[in-house]
């Protein structure tokens, strides 16, 4: 089975495409994405929350080696980013690599997550940019 | 198709996108060898470039949020979405659930792919006016959005943009502008088409114009005007299809309107053709500019072919929705210059053996 099968494609969509987060009733804490249980104090009761859509990056790393099918995309830049109730790892796009720094803020964008081939699906998700102004 | 105010429908919310990536046309005539007197012509200065992992549902989307952001209305009460575009991601299988899913719109509601060239999101408008006076839908969601095709290397290429534009289509009453009334001219007229796995459109070149762009706009105008007793005077803005800068404001007078009334709609110049999103980004300009009791002449058009023209009255709601998301103006200033190659990269027009 292709790692983004229609199956996963489908089940993950909601939180793939809302910024829809974890949240433990019995700790608080909140993670993305949801997971069957709390991965922090392990407790199955959990509601969901949407995510803020602006955060700060925590940390970065510029990937220089890609997979041939994001090729286009070199180098990919994964960032660490802080959304304040919960942190995420996903991508940064619309910046040159020397322009990333740490603590910048950057806004949810919806974007192609993978495409399978010429022929299979196309998965979209969030991932995020600087804010550059306002 | 005149409106009254009592069954009647209006703009709640709009919305754009435009991605950061810009082109310039002397960056295109210096691959291609074209002269300068080439592009000038065109009225242009800079096109919009979807980056490699945007595409027309990306945009539709991100277009969307701004326009329901603008609304306030509950994405759950959208009852319809109709998403317009000449560059649909998949051959088959609709962009409209994935943003109705995206912007939480679902499970009740409907969802559908237009194809009509650059007029596809119009079709949308008037179908979304009709749901919502004859109280089938409470709101709609209507998108238009192209990452705009154009061969290598053919004049097309200059213009050819990317973008998006949504608005959220309700009741007259609490909307930003109401629709006073809609006309809709189309005959079989063969400008511009796309066959079926064809990656590039192709064009009648000089044909585009007279028998097509012109004659269409001036036709759905006109009927506009007189079935509702109005003169070009009584519009403050106008707006028609962007496919350069040129056309527009040629069609602007050869219909009776001034420079005045078409500059402020007018976006082609600094972003291009964004095909499904041109006349309609331009209306969005013009809400986040107009004072309430404006009227307002927008007349999309595709080829194939087709236009409508639409009246519209800016209403006192229009204040309060304008800064709950970022303007036309945000992301026309939003931008990173690229060079021809990178452009050819990120628009897949280098050839890769794929799996």
């Amino acid at each position: 089975m292709d790692w983004w099968s229609p199956a996963r494609v489908w089940r993950s969509r909601v939180y793939r495409y809302r910024l829809i987060a974890g949240r433990c009733k019995s700790c608080g804490r909140a993670h993305y994405p949801p997971a069957n249980a709390c991965p922090y104090c392990g407790s199955r009761g959990l509601d969901n929350v949407e995510l803020p859509r602006v955060g700060r990056i925590l940390s970065y790393s510029i990937v220089y080696t890609t997979p041939f099918e994001d090729k286009d995309k070199s180098p990919v830049i994964l960032g660490l980013i802080d959304l304040g109730v919960t942190r995420l790892v996903a991508e940064i796009v619309d910046v040159k690599p020397e322009d990333v720094k740490m603590g910048d803020r950057v806004e949810a964008v919806f974007r192609r997550i993978s495409v399978d081939g010429g022929t299979g699906l196309i998965v979209y998700g969030i991932k995020f940019r600087p804010v550059r102004m306002g | 198709m005149v409106l009254t105010p009592e069954r009647g429908a209006g703009v709640h919310g709009w919305g754009v996108y435009i991605p950061r990536f810009r082109i310039s046309m002397q960056e295109i005539a210096r691959e291609w060898g074209w002269p300068d007197h080439q592009w000038r012509a065109l009225g242009m200065i800079e096109k919009a470039v979807a980056g490699p992992d945007e595409d027309s549902t990306t945009m539709g989307l991100e277009a969307s949020l701004n326009a329901i952001r603008r609304s306030g209305v509950n994405p759950a009460d959208i009852g319809a979405v109709f998403f317009g575009t000449e560059s649909k991601p998949y051959a088959v299988k609709p962009s409209a659930t994935v943003i109705a899913e995206a912007v939480g719109a679902t499970p009740l509601t409907m969802a559908s792919d237009l194809e009509f060239a650059c007029r596809a999101a119009s079709e949308g408008v008037k179908a979304s006016i009709g749901l919502v006076a004859s109280g089938m839908v409470k709101y709609a969601l209507v998108i238009g959005s192209d990452t705009a095709q154009a061969n290598p290397g053919d004049v097309l290429e200059f213009t050819a943009s990317s973008g998006a534009a949504a608005f959220v289509i309700g009741p007259s009453k609490g909307s930003a502008a109401v629709f006073e009334g809609s006309s809709t001219y189309v005959t079989d007229t063969p400008d511009f088409w796309r066959r079926e796995g064809s990656r590039y459109p192709r064009h009648g070149e000089g044909f585009t114009g007279e028998p097509a762009y012109f004659a269409h706009i001036i036709g759905a105008v006109r009927d506009l005007m007189e079935k509702l007793g109005l003169k070009p005077s009584d519009f403050n803005y106008a707006i028609f299809h962007q496919p350069n800068g040129k056309f527009p404001l040629k069609v602007g007078e050869m219909l009776g309107f001034k420079p005045d009334q078409l500059k402020l709609g007018l976006v082609t110049p600094f972003i291009g053709n964004t095909y499904n999103g041109s006349a309609l980004i331009g209306l969005a300009r013009v809400l986040d500019y107009a004072r309430p009791g404006e009227r307002v002449l927008v007349a999309p058009f595709g080829s194939g072919a087709g236009s409508d023209a639409y009246s519209l009255l800016v209403t006192d709601v229009v204040e309060e929705r304008r800064d709950k998301a970022p303007t036309v103006d945000y992301y026309i200033n939003d931008k990173i210059v690229i060079s021809y190659s990178i452009y050819a990269k990120y628009r897949e027009l280098i050839h890769v053996i794929r799996e």
